[in-house]
């Protein structure tokens, strides 16, 4: 309280929904203006819509509504939410490169901005001066960027590249020269957003390193991420947005935590009105809920209890019943089947309607996405098949009791195993 | 540090309305990323162009050989005593350096999206690194200037009248940056203005008296021609280097007011919208 550094009182940003588009033409200012008087014209000249305080149903969206708190000189504060929660929208006001609705945010000392990796690089020219221009547009100076020249080529591993063009470095030397760059920033205030989830497993680490570093420097950061175990590992304090407003914040396991039982907006697959099935449909899946606590989600932690419950319908008698759930990482491949009858359990008869639970006593899958595939037979021919019945977001988690997270990129299981000296 | 930050925030970031202040300070203290923006500018340009710079002579001496053409053969203009090819290179060198200005610096924020999208800096450096690049372009053509002066005889000496020419290089410019401002700012949030460019680049070249005198003008048209901020600068031009009569009448004076509201207006239109950039570019 006594040492804030930044402090953000009651920020909301408003988009007009045609905001988001791409751009607009005169064309559709001008039908606006022959719709709805003269109020489009005004704001091209006004710089901004003075629409009224209450929108209109359709034409506004909060990306950001109502948001207060303060950091603290040194700290680190993670934020964490699902995609379209409104953190990139808070960076970017921070970053001051849009402007809040309402509200009032005051930062003390400098600040860098980091929202992507490679900042102002041109394809076109070399990695040398690809590093003066990206340090430039970061806000360091001439003179800054020769004296850290040097360690920035060295972090970056691509010496002997520096006077090739950019556009020629594969994406891996991209983002490490990039990163390097911005790595080498040296602000009072840095703002982070996802930067840590590019590049190959041993880089992040290295970059993750560094973050470490910057927070023993006493900088103060604050950083916007997917990767809860970056967070967790990273942060003093966290908060969780949902549609543009914190609903949880304090220590950042708790709010992890939070998040993953309460994630709202989110609830049972309904899946009786998909059309693109196989089978003979004797019986059918009509809804898939996954739950690793109370609550349904759509994220879980590797190595958390996670049950999968798969309701059905169909016609009786429902003999030799099987049913499995196959698991599709990000780039198509099976990765895992979870079947009944392979773990030797058959459903003599089942009734007509009902649900299965499936139950993993501690998740094995690696962080990632996957797509789930439901499937069912009864005595060995296909009822029901639903592709895609639900994505799953798995991650960072203690799979192995051991305080330690397995990291990513480095196979896609974990499983017990033991370790002795013979 | 601590009883420092305790005086006031180093930034304050709130809704903003109406006109915003120019903030000279910010700007100055930007000027290193306008360096290298103007650096990029010109690094960017000529990369896996085999001639390189050389196209910077070409296209103004291929553009005099065209009007050369036209004028002093297909139809006949008196530009007498200047050879009409001098006369033409001339108009060309100030117009040229206008005309990057209007055309790159009036889609600069677009272009620069990512940037501006990613990054906080007063947005104002875009189109003036745009423009402010193109001078490199504009000092390379003195020296085709130099030859076509050999060439037709005339003496490379300086005369006083050349003292005048920083000024009406700055003019240029200055003309150059209120009308990017303008152009970009609107550019930024309707597409159109790209579209218009093309059109409006040749439209004003031929409402301008680069490839004929203003003397050939009709005399109850040439008010018409006070309103072009690049009318008075371009007869300066032939003035300062040639020697041309140059009248500093009423039609320069507007001419020249003209291209002062033009920038002080673009500036204040180009902040007073600078605060949508991200959200619609």
């Amino acid at each position: 309280m006594s040492d804030s550094v930044i402090r953000v009182e009651h920020l909301s940003k408003r988009y007009r929904l045609g905001q988001i588009d791409p751009y607009q033409t005169l064309r559709d200012a001008i039908a606006r203006v022959a719709v709805s008087s003269s109020r489009a014209v005004r704001s091209a000249f006004a710089g901004r819509s003075k629409a009224t305080r209450n929108p209109s149903p359709d034409g506004h969206i909060w990306a950001l509504k109502d948001v207060s708190f303060e950091v603290d000189r040194g700290e680190v504060l993670g934020v964490i939410g699902p995609n379209g929660a409104g953190k990139t929208t808070l960076l970017k006001i921070l970053s001051r490169i849009t402007e809040p609705t309402e509200g009032r945010a005051e930062i003390y000392g400098s600040v860098g901005s980091l929202l992507e990796v490679g900042t102002g690089f041109h394809y076109e020219l070399s990695g040398r001066e690809n590093v003066y221009l990206s340090g430039a547009v970061l806000g360091m100076s001439k003179r800054e960027i020769d004296e850290k020249f040097d360690d920035i080529v060295s972090f970056a591993e691509v010496g002997e590249f520096m006077d090739t063009p950019v556009k020629r470095y594969s994406d891996g030397m991209r983002v490490r020269l990039g990163f390097s760059v911005a790595a080498h920033l040296e602000p009072d205030v840095i703002i982070v957003d996802e930067v840590l989830a590019v590049g190959d497993a041993s880089f992040q680490r290295k970059c993750l390193g560094r973050m470490g570093e910057v927070r023993g420097e006493g900088r103060t950061v604050i950083f916007v991420s997917h990767d809860m175990a970056a967070v967790e590992n990273l942060c003093d304090r966290a908060f969780a947005l949902a549609r543009g407003e914190i609903f949880a914040s304090g220590n950042p396991s708790d709010v992890i935590s939070q998040y993953l039982e309460s994630y709202a907006g989110y609830s049972t697959v309904p899946l009786a009105s998909r059309t693109d099935r196989r089978g003979t449909g004797r019986f059918r899946f009509v809804g898939l809920r996954i739950s690793s606590g109370p609550n349904p989600t759509d994220t879980v932690r590797c190595g958390a209890p996670v049950d999968f419950e798969v309701s059905y319908e169909g016609k009786p008698p429902l003999r030799n019943v099987d049913v499995a759930i196959l698991f599709y990482n990000q780039f198509g491949t099976c990765v895992l089947l979870a079947g009944s009858a392979i773990i030797g359990k058959v459903f003599d008869e089942v009734p007509a309607k009902g649900t299965f639970v499936c139950r993993f006593a501690k998740f094995p899958l690696m962080p990632g996405t996957y797509h789930l595939l439901l499937g069912g037979d009864t005595n060995s021919v296909q009822a029901d098949e639903v592709k895609d019945a639900a994505t799953l977001q798995v991650v960072e988690g203690d799979y192995y009791g051991s305080g330690k997270l397995p990291p990513r990129g480095y196979g896609e299981f974990a499983t017990p195993h033991e370790w002795e000296l013979a | 540090m601590r009883t420092e930050t305790r005086s006031a925030p180093t930034v304050v970031i709130q809704p903003s309305r109406g006109w915003a202040p120019i903030r000279l300070r910010e700007l100055w203290a930007y000027r290193e990323l306008l360096y290298f923006l103007v650096w990029r500018d010109l690094k960017v340009r000529y990369k896996q162009t085999v001639l390189g710079v050389v196209w910077v002579v070409i296209q103004p001496l291929f553009m005099m050989f065209v009007f050369t053409f036209l004028f002093t053969t297909v139809a006949r203009l008196d530009t007498d005593p200047v050879p009409y090819a001098l006369f033409v290179f001339v108009g060309l060198l100030a117009w040229n350096l206008f005309a990057k200005g209007l055309s790159e610096g009036s889609t600069s924020l677009a272009t620069n999206q990512q940037l501006i999208t990613r990054v906080y800096f007063p947005r104002l450096i875009l189109p003036s690194a745009v423009v402010i690049s193109g001078l490199l372009d504009f000092a390379i053509g003195f020296l085709p200037l130099a030859g076509i002066m050999i060439y037709y005889g005339y003496p490379l000496e300086l005369s006083p009248a050349f003292l005048v020419l920083p000024l009406l290089v700055a003019l240029i410019v200055v003309a150059a940056l209120g009308i990017a401002f303008w152009l970009s700012a609107i550019d930024a949030r309707y597409r159109d203005v790209r579209y218009t460019l093309t059109f409006l680049t040749s439209l004003w070249l031929f409402a301008t008296p680069v490839v004929y005198p203003l003397a050939s003008v009709p005399t109850n048209l040439r008010w018409l021609y006070s309103l072009n901020p690049m009318t008075a600068v371009v007869e300066g031009f032939r003035w300062s280097l040639l020697g041309s009569a140059w009248t500093l009448d009423l039609i320069t004076g507007i001419s020249l007011v003209a291209v002062v509201v033009l920038f002080i207006g673009g500036l204040f239109y180009f902040r007073r919208t600078e605060r949508i950039f991200a959200d619609v570019v």
